[in-house]
């Protein structure tokens, strides 16, 4: 059955306008499609009224690539779970059903336009450490000659699930962005090969992190449930022992 | 080392090692408490040896008052940094879709608290220490008997003073609910070996204030009846 | 001009070792004094960048998502090909160099694919250095996994995000150049010029997508590593943003395109539900692994499944049709993609479609499950007749090995595929064809380079499974530092490129009147409707069977769509902001060129290979009746177009291709 709903969404010109929430309706929604493709036609529908399009950020629409955000009825990428918004799909909603739409919110997350937010200090926390500094010419050992532990490297694994998207700092309180810190931080402290660099990596990820005015951690655990790939907060807490020990070495 | 205090993983590690400090002396001053139930005279004889003991006194007491301060000041300075990171709120926000009431509310739970120190210091550690320090009487007695117990089932005649202390208590679980585990996972302390920890700190969350309910109610009913 | 692959001499297996002692080299003093342009941060890119930077070169490194982790080779699921031979069962650089060969169905440039076999061990290694968290077995070395095409078990995956990890570690090997400041990296630009200075590609235009300025950038060379064209369907598993403009950009400058018919058409995909649909979901590879895929044998009971009185799970063994099992017994349900997607074509086409669109067919794990679990049930000592008990263990594996992608399936599909069938068709996957390069993987236009998806290289006419990344990573991290340093050896005392020149000031010229034109444009209809329109054209004439009146038509519609859009089509806004019409608008333009392109290639090809399959050429007799017929002797050679204007006008150039240490055969996987 098809749906007609009222949208109430986010408006904002550019990083300067004071922005406002605005309604719109839209009708005929099918169940099956994505709520993303719900915006495509809501944006069609702007379009051939000479009004501005809604803009927001995607590309892959299949939940991996972490350029889709929205905060949806108070929840980061809707009210579903272990989804993105591209995943998300209408047959969650119901005929006559107001739904608010409105970008992901952090001091450290500037509004763009519209739903867009700016998260490139996410990549500025990864620049200051958020690697292993092995040089990429192929002359290193053979892959097989360090063995992992199969539950480190399945654990390490979960935390390099991060997709970077940004719903745990919009659904925390505190706009925290420990659980991505502390998925990378866990990947690199798990592994043999991320051992040599461990204490500046933690040292200088997390004053980046600071720096970008990102909140702290009280420890709702909201990050967790929103994430789009669950990743726990077992990694915040490894990276919390990872910066206590490294501070006690620096 | 360095600095720790200004990181944001620092200021927790801080918190949360003041919060240990601060359930331990929670669950220290519960068992001494919940002596006046069964023995007054065991609760008379614990009191004066916490009150005249001089390490107590003059190390454990400054470190506690200590701690205390630092717990509420770090927690306001945290609450401070942590709303500037989010200037503009969500016209709609499910948060009790994804967190604990306790856990979103710290500041409220813990300021119920800070209210209900200041009336407790007032009910009983400001004549303590007008008693011993300004006064200079370190006895322990009154009329020729320990004033410890009298001095407790005085101060629960009041109802309104009872209530305040059962719903000081209530909030205390609620702050304890979050705090416990919240402590332990500031510290690192979150993997398949801490797991048992949950249950424990749920248990302590909900009990320690409970019997500090029981422990005012038994003193304000027994007055009450008799 | 006369194509010259510049193919190194010698036997094939020293071919690269010997060209690595004798080319070129730039000193470290003198690369502090180079600068490069790498548009695009996926595999090809994001390698490139981080490996240039770290040899000392000034990297300018360009995406258009809002993060170099953000590109398109993020979605790859399955996996990456490596001859590490851990397996021990046969597997060498001659035999991932031949299976490829011949996966590529013998269209490929043979000494460029044993260039890739060669490398292809070193990218596990780099990448393992690099913290990527492949999977493991319990005694803690590397896993693998089989694909299809091959006898082998070479593929490394880290469960069904291989290219997300991947793409990380690329990245993060960038994180550590940009934090030295020797990547600038540029987000949220799009390119969309090459500037040619003295017959040398020395910079490009690029558009700020947040504020819609215009902005030179100069540099000794440029590097495209753009990824492909699949959108021109419009419907394609590509993202919503991947696009063609970079390399059509290159095109219209001088860099000849190649082979544009040849598309991978990815067999196993999520059916399209309806008009409203935007992109189609990739289901791995790695699901043939265990998936057996079938119709009904009879048109009675798909008419009861279609109906919905009959489960799909109910159907008895002997009423299913295991196609590909049946006319494939070698390889089964594992033949590589074209092989695959043409079957279940085959079978929809025959009416055999088990969806209300009637193009869709099942994908079942019923019998892994089992399998699986009678295994379980007996390492664990348990009651292996024990049906249920069966079921939920083996239900534990198969959500162990593909957990994330029936999650996948079952969001968007609403089933629950442990307990009826997935259900499957193909969709628009990859692109073999693209920028056609030499050896060095330098375009015809000297200094412009092109890596990845986007050049036409190493895949032929069909790329094999798991070998995408495996391709981006070689030429970014393993044979572009090399074969690049050649070329800018020359350039030491060139000094800094001028952006103040006529040409630079000619290309933005260009880029704005087209800017201008879409902005102030009076159409009547948007981007995405003529982007759909093409689609069709493309899906339904120049898709996975082509025949010259299709094609033929294809050409004349797709030139008159083009035209119509020119005309009519409505942008919204002005150049000056975060306008996503806008960027679309210049990118579905480029199509519309590349899409009358790719018909006309596909018609020139009277042939059957791999990727493209003509109806006009199939084997009509014998054990191969009605599989898809090469014609060796008169298409062994590459296409490369020359543009000249219109479409139409492009003018062909061939690129004969030499086999010889693989004889040319029909490929056979029955």
């Amino acid at each position: 059955m098809n749906m007609n709903l009222t949208l109430k969404i986010w408006r904002q010109k550019n990083a300067s306008d004071k922005g406002k929430m605005v309604d719109y309706k839209v009708s005929d929604i099918s169940p099956d499609m994505s709520f993303l493709e719900m915006l495509d036609v809501l944006n069609e529908q702007l379009v051939n009224k000479d009004e501005s399009p809604v803009a927001f950020d995607h590309d892959c629409r299949e939940g991996i690539c972490g350029m889709c955000s929205l905060y949806i009825n108070g929840e980061a990428h809707g009210p579903d779970r272990g989804i993105t918004t591209c995943q998300l799909h209408m047959r969650m909603f119901k005929d006559g059903d107001t739904i608010t739409i409105e970008p992901f919110r952090a001091t450290a997350f500037p509004v763009i336009k519209d739903l867009i937010v700016d998260r490139s200090s996410f990549d500025r926390i990864q620049h200051a450490g958020g690697f292993i500094s092995v040089n990429t010419s192929g002359n290193t050992i053979d892959a097989n000659a360090i063995p992992v532990n199969k539950e480190d490297a399945d654990t390490a694994f979960e935390a390099a699930t991060c997709i970077g998207c940004g719903a745990c700092v919009a659904t925390c309180k505190n706009s925290s962005a420990m659980l991505f810190v502390g998925a990378k931080v866990s990947q690199f402290a798990l592994l043999p090969q991320g051992q040599v660099e461990a204490t500046d990596r933690v040292l200088n990820m997390v004053k980046q992190m600071d720096d970008e005015g990102f909140g702290n951690c009280t420890n709702t655990g909201a990050c967790e449930i929103e994430c789009p790939k669950g990743i726990s907060l077992e990694n915040i807490a490894r990276m919390n022992s990872e910066y206590l020990k490294a501070s006690l070495k620096g | 080392m360095s600095g720790i205090l200004n990181s944001s993983i620092g200021r927790k590690f801080a918190m949360a090692l003041s919060a240990f400090f601060l359930m331990f002396f929670l669950l220290q001053h519960f068992a001494i408490n919940i002596l006046s139930v069964f023995s007054p005279d065991t609760f008379n004889e614990a009191s004066h040896f916490m009150g005249t003991f001089w390490p107590v006194q003059y190390i454990l007491q400054p470190i506690l008052i200590f701690g205390v301060i630092f717990h509420f000041v770090m927690g306001f300075i945290l609450e401070l940094k942590n709303r500037s990171a989010r200037k503009v709120s969500y016209a709609k926000n499910n948060g009790a879709a994804n967190s604990s009431w306790m856990s979103r509310n710290m500041i409220w739970s813990g300021l119920a608290i800070l209210a209900f120190v200041g009336l407790h210091f007032y009910d009983f550690w400001f004549p303590e220490i007008n008693t011993k320090f300004i006064d200079g009487d370190w006895s322990g007695l009154h009329n020729g008997e320990f004033r410890y117990f009298e001095e407790l089932q005085h101060k629960f005649h009041s109802h309104v003073r009872t209530i305040l202390y059962v719903i000081a208590f209530i909030f205390l679980a609620l702050h304890l609910l979050h705090g416990f585990n919240s402590a332990f996972q500031s510290v690192g302390a979150n993997n398949k070996y801490t797991k048992g920890l949950n249950g424990f700190g749920k248990a302590y969350a909900i009990l320690i204030p409970l019997g500090f309910i029981f422990i005012a109610v038994y003193h304000h009913l027994n007055h009450v009846l008799s | 001009m006369a194509l010259d692959s510049k193919i190194p001499k010698g036997p094939i297996a020293d071919k690269w070792t010997n060209y690595k002692n004798h080319i070129d080299l730039v000193n470290p003093a003198n690369k502090r004094n180079i600068d490069v342009i790498v548009v695009g941060t996926g595999l090809a890119g994001g390698s490139a960048a981080a490996t240039l930077a770290e040899l000392g070169y000034n990297v300018k490194a360009f995406c258009f998502q809002d993060s170099p982790r953000r590109a398109h080779s993020i979605a790859a699921q399955g996996g990456i090909n490596a001859a590490k031979n851990y397996q021990g069962d046969g597997d060498s650089t001659y035999r991932l160099f031949y299976d490829t060969v011949k996966g590529g169905d013998y269209r490929s440039r043979e000494a460029n694919v044993y260039r890739l076999a060669e490398v292809s061990a070193n990218i596990i290694d780099q990448c393992v250095a690099q913290g990527v968290p492949f999977a493991r077995e319990y005694g803690g070395l590397l896993d693998n996994r089989s694909f299809g095409g091959v006898l082998v078990s070479r593929t490394f995956y880290a469960a069904g995000q291989t290219g997300q990890q991947l793409l990380l570690g690329a990245y993060s090997a960038m994180n550590r150049q940009i934090g030295r400041g020797k990547i600038k990296m540029y987000n949220r630009h799009e390119m969309l010029d090459v500037v040619i200075v003295d017959g040398k590609a020395r910079g490009i235009i690029t558009r700020n997508l947040i504020t819609g300025e215009i902005e030179r950038h100069s540099a000794h060379a440029v590097v495209l590593g753009t990824g492909g064209y699949g959108n021109v369907f419009f419907l394609s598993t590509n993202a919503m943003g991947s696009n063609v403009t970079a390399a059509w950009k290159a095109h219209k400058r001088g860099a000849y395109f190649a082979n544009p018919c040849y598309t991978q058409i990815h067999p196993t995909c999520i059916p399209v539900s309806g008009d409203h649909q935007s992109k189609l979901t990739l289901m791995s590879e790695s699901l043939r692994n265990d998936g057996r895929i079938w119709v009904p044998k009879h048109m009675k009971d798909v008419e009861a499944i279609k109906a919905g009185t009959l489960k799909p799970k109910d159907l008895a063994e002997d009423d299913r049709d295991y196609y590909l099992e049946r006319r494939y017994p070698a390889f089964g349900n594992l033949v590589p993609r074209d092989v695959a997607s043409r079957a279940a074509k085959e079978r929809c086409d025959a009416g055999y479609g088990v969806n209300a669109t009637g193009e869709a067919v099942f994908l079942d794990f019923a019998s892994a499950i089992q399998r699986y679990g009678k295994e379980q049930a007996h390492v664990k000592g348990l009651d292996e007749n024990d049906a249920a008990l069966v079921k939920s263990l083996g239900q534990d594996v198969v959500k162990n090995k593909y957990g994330n992608l029936f999650q996948m399936y079952e969001k968007i599909v609403d089933q629950d595929p442990y307990n009826t069938p997935m259900m499957i068709y193909p969709a628009v996957h990859y692109t073999m064809g693209g920028v056609w390069v030499d050896y060095n993987l330098m375009t015809t236009v000297p200094g412009l380079y092109c890596i990845g998806e986007a050049n036409f290289s190493d895949h032929g006419a069909n790329r094999l499974g798991a070998s995408a990344l495996m391709q981006g990573l070689a030429d970014g991290y393993f044979v572009l530092p090399y074969t690049i340093g050649d070329y800018l050896s020359n350039d030491i005392r060139t000094g800094p490129i001028s952006t103040e020149t006529k040409e630079f000031e000619a290309a933005e010229k260009e880029v704005r009147e087209k800017l201008d034109f879409f902005v102030t444009n009076e159409g009547k209809h948007s981007v995405d409707y003529f982007h759909k329109r093409l689609g069709k054209i493309m899906w339904n004439k120049v898709g996975m069977s082509r025949n010259v009146k299709g094609l033929t038509e294809a050409i004349s519609e797709i030139k008159e769509l083009r035209e119509q859009f020119w005309k009519d089509v409505k942008v919204p806004g002005t150049n000056e902001e975060y306008n996503e019409e806008l960027a679309k608008a210049g990118r579905v333009a480029d199509f519309l060129e590349l899409g009358e392109l790719f018909a006309k290639d596909a018609l020139n090809r009277e042939e059957s290979c791999g990727g493209h399959f003509r109806e006009d050429s199939v084997e009509l007799d014998g054990e191969q009746k009605g599989e898809a017929l090469r014609d060796d002797e008169n298409f062994a050679y590459v296409a490369a177009w020359e543009y000249k204007g219109e479409p139409s006008d492009a003018i062909l150039h061939k690129e004969e291709l030499e086999f010889k240490d693989i004889e040319l055969k029909q490929r056979s996987y029955k």
